[in-house]
């Protein structure tokens, strides 16, 4: 399964730089504080989700780096960290990084249909970044939301209750920049056993 | 004391011991990986499953289950031989079959266990894993497809070499054993987890290829090439020396010796000084023995006893320093030394060159007060036992003298013999701390006395000593750190002027 | 059916307000001071006698477990509650985190308490975004109102509650593990002994207890332990959410009795299995860790800890995946030993080279192109790895490959045959 997040590299470009911005800085200090004196360890996955968000969506070498200095690790228990947590991607991704779910639930209900869709529309294979550099696609295992199954991730929010038809919309719309609605694409409420609002 | 008993054997044990150690004194051998002595616990291998009458209906890793009295464990029944033929499958099922070209093969632990307790053939049809070797700098080799993930490496390079260089990347079967982004291990003590490494993952780079372990005759010896004299191991093929390895001493270097000891062998064949050569106007000429003895014997008689010194060098042994003694008397000279380095000694007291304390004491201190001395590059195996106290007694150290890449945390009190008096004077920080500890000593270097101050050095750290608690007519917490092999020995026969 | 005045989760889809408002309207927080002053032996007791059990899927009666937490170690005490959820099939407590947080967090409080504990760190996985953002603001809210931090809810007890997201792991969800992650390692699970309960996080005294253990727990007491004992039946009380998925009409959430039938679980809440009830063909009843039931099982069990462990399964996480005729079945279970192979830590020998060698043989299991004598080592493999391993992974992975054979291994052998008539034509 290929997964930005799978892999055991550090992705270099010599040239890169990673400093913290004064937001995230703030932020880094204010999560360092919810944890016991000199646990500040504790805090490396909140700072690498963080420095992920500060760098496009994936983690550099300089800011693995960073993370370390901040809370006093040394680079490789934090790049053991890194490579663990499938969450933390070690090379570029693209703008909407779609993780469609495989396991059994999701699998039951359609999400090989999902893949193909998401082939299809962004042209690129799965594991890789399409060549605008708008979609990266992955399968991914379990997202913890199989009753509205299938269902993908894109960037923080869930597309539940999909189905061939509105994943491609889905996906279309984000080609176009378009606004999409987060949650069930059948308009149910939550994981509620009728399929329509109102119905 | 408390009793367990092991395959129908009923054994006492010490509390706090493991089931495997308590298997042990009752003379049942546990199979393991990656249990070591003088590493934390893994119990990641799996290998030393043993069954637990009265508990769980499955078998307990033998190296983390705390003995407990009145268990009752056997180490031979179906269960447990199931379990260990299941884990050595595992192990074997992604491990390549390339033992003939392994410098592992022979003294391999996977090997042996596997004609002990593995199947006799394999049942695994799927492709094999393939692992990227990694970069770990010019001594330690990797081939990393035999790796076992053991982490015995981790563990040692962050627990005893006090280096966060190793890591175990990724998960699953995808992860792997690596230095940070490939790095070379930055250790004194690298060399270690090629002995640590129960397969052919980790092997040595100047060995890579050179022999078969049964091939080689073995001499057990110690090292020189420090003040310590590590036990060590000296591998031998015909008159070539192929390698060194650590024999176990708790007393000196418990199993580790420094990469220095383990690889400095490539000077006994390379670029060795193995003729005679002459000094004349600066250059050297080759010669022979008879004209260099004849070319003394001349230079002696033409300058005579007063104009001559016999110096001893850093690894002279006792026999030729009483010979050479001997000599410089038969010409009635007094004038031989072994401390070409000027390092002063109180004359007549043999505890001003001495490691008084003993090395194992080392790691009982919860205080240690450095002078002059740099224990990571002049005693690596010694500088362990200092990391130990330091994390096990949280013990204080404090240096006088240059600022130093320590693996502990140390306070910087002086570059100066002012700061020296300060302690004494209980003038400073951390001398509240140094009187007020349990176990202090004190670990002079040989930088802080050989020099024209040296003599009141040691003075004043003999007088701080003699300040602290522990001190006694039967122990001295000073100690000198000399640094080469042959000094005390010399100076016991006092080759000194 | 459950009663609707007997329910404990009113906002499980979230049609109500979320927020604190919202949640004191429904009850929440509203007496909570006077539950904590009956002490904490009186909240262990009652919840002991409740004999609620743990809803993460090991069900150990819950209080017990806060029972093992010392009473005075000297160190700080930890309530540490699992919100990784990731078992495939389960998606329970998302409901409550983003719909009812306030049922946690008030149920962080008591149970924290009952343990001697003034820190609670909830550990969620980072997927759930939308639900740590909710269940942020919530705690915001209980600081700002004084439900929690210095004084809660004015009982002199202080009480810090943080929130932890996690990053990808689904071995988070062990508790040790967990711990593990969130002192910032890795999720690799410890060796037990010791126990968390003598040396958990930072190696202080810690409990780790689910999402909806926790949740239930002001309810049972405000209700009392007879009212939710009389619930279900003797060690299989109260009631308990059901994530039901897979080939049902309306796969949903619900929260209903403990030993309510299967059959009227799917019939009555999820509309029934995709095709009819004769359309069934096997359900995973505990989450993905559980041997998958056949429908012959399926047409009579009852969903409890007790009756599912009867027929070799178990209730888990009472994630209900159902799978009707149209399903490859080989492939579904295939699927799950992928989802355990990825999932591995590593740490261990067993699971680590196990999981990889059972998905990679599974996967000639759907093909057929194995041999028939294969069944028997693939077996023979997942008992290697069961039992053997540090954690429960292992186990879990073994268990529903060894569910798939106990019922349909005709079907893998007739594959099997198949692709070598195939293969001789």
């Amino acid at each position: 399964m290929k997964h930005p997040g799978m892999i055991n590299k550090v992705y270099n470009i010599s040239d890169e730089t990673f400093n913290w911005s004064e937001d995230n800085f703030k932020r880094a200090s204010e999560i360092i504080k919810k944890y016991p004196d000199s646990r500040q360890q504790s805090a490396v996955i909140p700072l690498l989700d963080l420095a992920q968000r500060q760098n496009s969506g994936w983690l550099s070498k300089t800011s693995i780096e960073k993370v370390a200095e901040t809370l006093s690790m040394s680079y490789i228990r934090v790049l053991e960290v890194a490579t663990f947590y499938s969450m933390f991607n070690l090379e570029p991704v693209g703008e909407n990084f779609v993780q469609i779910c495989r396991t059994t639930p999701c699998w039951l209900r359609g999400s090989d249909n999902l893949v193909k869709v998401a082939k299809e529309v962004s042209n690129t294979k799965l594991g890789e970044t399409s060549d605008d550099k708008k979609f990266t696609i992955v399968e991914v295992e379990c997202l913890g939301a199989c009753c509205n199954a299938p269902m993908v991730q894109i960037n923080d929010d869930y597309y539940e209750d999909l189905d061939e038809d509105s994943f491609k919309e889905l996906l279309t719309d984000l080609k176009q920049g378009k606004k999409i609605i987060k949650g069930s694409q059948i308009g149910r409420q939550t994981s509620h056993p009728q399929r329509e609002k109102n119905a | 004391m408390p009793i367990i008993t092991i395959d129908n054997k009923k054994v006492e044990f010490e509390n706090g011991m493991t089931v495997m150690q308590a298997c042990e004194l009752a003379g049942a051998e546990i199979p393991r990986f990656c249990y070591h002595e003088k590493l934390s616990i893994a119990g990641n291998c799996r290998m030393c499953l043993v069954e637990m009458e009265k508990g769980p209906p499955k078998p307990v890793a033998s190296c983390a289950m705390p003995a407990g009295d009145g268990m009752v464990i056997k180490t031979d029944s179906e269960m447990v031989k199931k379990a260990r033929k299941g884990v050595m499958e595992f192990l074997l099922i992604n491990h390549p079959l390339d033992c003939p070209i392994c410098d592992q093969g022979g003294e391999c632990d996977l090997q042996d266990q596997a004609l002990h307790y593995g199947f006799d053939k394999s049942r695994y049809e799927e492709n094999k894993r393939a692992v990227k070797n990694k970069h770990m700098g010019p001594l330690v080799s990797t081939i990393m497809t035999r790796c076992i993930h053991c982490t015995r490496c981790v563990r040692f390079s962050t627990e005893v070499a006090g280096v966060d260089d190793l890591g175990l990347l990724g998960r699953g079967e995808n992860a792997e054993i690596t230095t940070y982004l490939e790095k070379t291990i930055d250790s004194e003590l690298s060399g270690n987890v090629i002995d640590l490494c129960p397969v052919g993952a980790l092997t040595s780079k100047p060995y890579s290829f050179k022999s078969r372990p049964w091939e080689l005759s073995k001499t057990e010896t110690y090292d020189v090439l420090d003040g310590i004299g590590s036990s060590i191991r000296v591998d031998t093929r015909g008159k070539q020396v192929l390698r060194v390895l650590p024999r176990i001493n708790e007393d000196i270097n418990e199993e580790w010796i420094n990469d220095k000891t383990r690889f400095a062998i490539d000077g006994l064949s390379r670029q060795r000084l193995d003729k005679v050569y002459i000094r004349e106007n600066d250059k050297f000429n080759v010669s022979d023995w008879d004209s260099a003895l004849n070319k003394i014997k001349d230079e002696i008689n033409k300058r005579g006893k007063d104009k001559t010194i016999t110096l001893s060098g850093k690894f002279t042994d006792a026999e030729t320093i009483i010979t050479s003694k001997l000599f410089s008397k038969g010409l009635g000279s007094d004038l031989y030394d072994c401390r070409f380095d000027n390092a002063q000694i109180i004359h007549g007291e043999s505890e001003s060159y001495k490691f008084n304390s003993s090395i194992q004491e080392v790691e009982n201190a919860d205080a240690i007060l450095l002078v002059g001395s740099n224990p990571r590059w002049e005693a690596s195996v010694l500088n362990i036992r200092i990391r130990k106290a330091f994390i096990n007694n949280s013990c204080k150290i404090g240096l006088i003298g240059p600022e130093l890449n320590l693996n502990y945390s140390y306070t910087n009190i002086s570059n100066s013999l002012a700061g020296l008096n300060d302690i004494l004077n209980n003038n400073s920080e951390f001398s509240k701390d140094f009187f007020n500890a349990k176990n202090p000593i004190i670990i002079v270097g040989t930088s802080a006395i050989n020099n024209s101050e040296g003599t009141s050095v040691i003075k004043i750290c003999a007088e701080i000593a003699k300040k602290l608690p522990n001190f006694s007519a039967s122990f001295n917490p000073l100690n000198i750190l000399n640094q080469d092999i042959s000094r005390v020995g010399s100076l016991e026969l006092a080759f000194k002027k | 059916m459950l009663r609707e005045e007997d329910k404990i989760f009113n906002n499980l889809y979230g049609f109500d307000d979320w927020s604190l408002t919202g949640a004191k309207n429904r009850g929440v927080w509203s007496n909570t001071k006077e539950i904590i002053e009956k002490g904490s032996d009186f909240i262990v007791e009652e919840i002991k006698s409740s004999q609620l059990r743990g809803r993460g899927g090991a069900g150990f009666p819950a209080g017990l477990k806060w029972s093992f937490m010392p009473k005075d170690s000297g160190k700080p005490h930890y309530l540490v509650v699992n919100a990784d959820e990731s078992e495939p099939g389960t998606c329970k407590d998302r409901e409550i985190m983003r719909n009812d947080p306030h049922l946690l967090l008030e149920g962080c409080l008591i149970a924290g308490f009952a343990m001697h504990a003034n820190t609670c760190y909830i550990y969620i996985r980072g997927e759930y975004s939308n639900e740590a953002s909710n269940l942020q603001k919530a705690i915001d809210e209980a600081y700002e109102n004084n439900l929690i931090g210095k004084n809660a809810c004015g009982t002199n007890w202080n009480y810090d509650i943080y929130l932890h997201i996690g990053a990808g792991a689904y071995i988070c969800g062990e508790e040790t593990a967990l711990l593990e992650s969130l002192e910032g390692k890795k999720g690799q699970p410890r060796l037990k002994p010791p126990f968390p309960a003598g040396a958990g996080l930072y190696g202080c005294p810690t409990t780790v207890t689910n999402v909806e253990t926790i949740a239930v727990a002001p309810t049972i007491i405000r209700r009392g332990a007879s009212w939710f004992s009389s619930l279900g039946r003797e060690n299989n009380t109260g009631s308990k959410i059901f994530s039901i998925s897979g080939h049902v009409n309306n796969p949903c959430n619900v929260e209903e009795e403990m030993g309510i039938g299967l059959k009227e679980l799917i019939e009555n809440h999820a509309g029934g299995v995709i095709g009819g009830w004769d359309n069934l063909l096997a359900v995973i009843p505990g989450g993905a860790s559980v041997p998958l039931i056949p429908k012959s099982i399926c047409d009579k069990v009852k969903m409890d800890f007790d009756s599912l462990k009867e027929v070799q399964s178990g209730l888990g996480t009472a994630a209900v995946i159902v799978m009707n005729k149209s399903t490859d079945i080989v492939d579904a279970i295939c699927r799950l030993s992928h989802f355990y192979k990825h999932e591995s830590c590593g740490q261990c020998t067993p699971c680590r080279e196990g999981t990889g060698w059972m998905y990679r043989m599974m996967e000639k299991m759907v093909k057929g192109s194995a041999q028939v004598n294969d069944i028997d080592k693939l077996l023979d493999v997942t008992k290697q790895i069961e039992g053997h391993t540090i954690c429960a992974l292992g186990d879990a992975a073994a268990w529903p490959i060894q569910g798939l054979m106990r019922h349909f291994r005709p079907e893998v052998e007739r594959r099997i045959k198949e692709y070598r008539l195939g293969e001789v034509a």
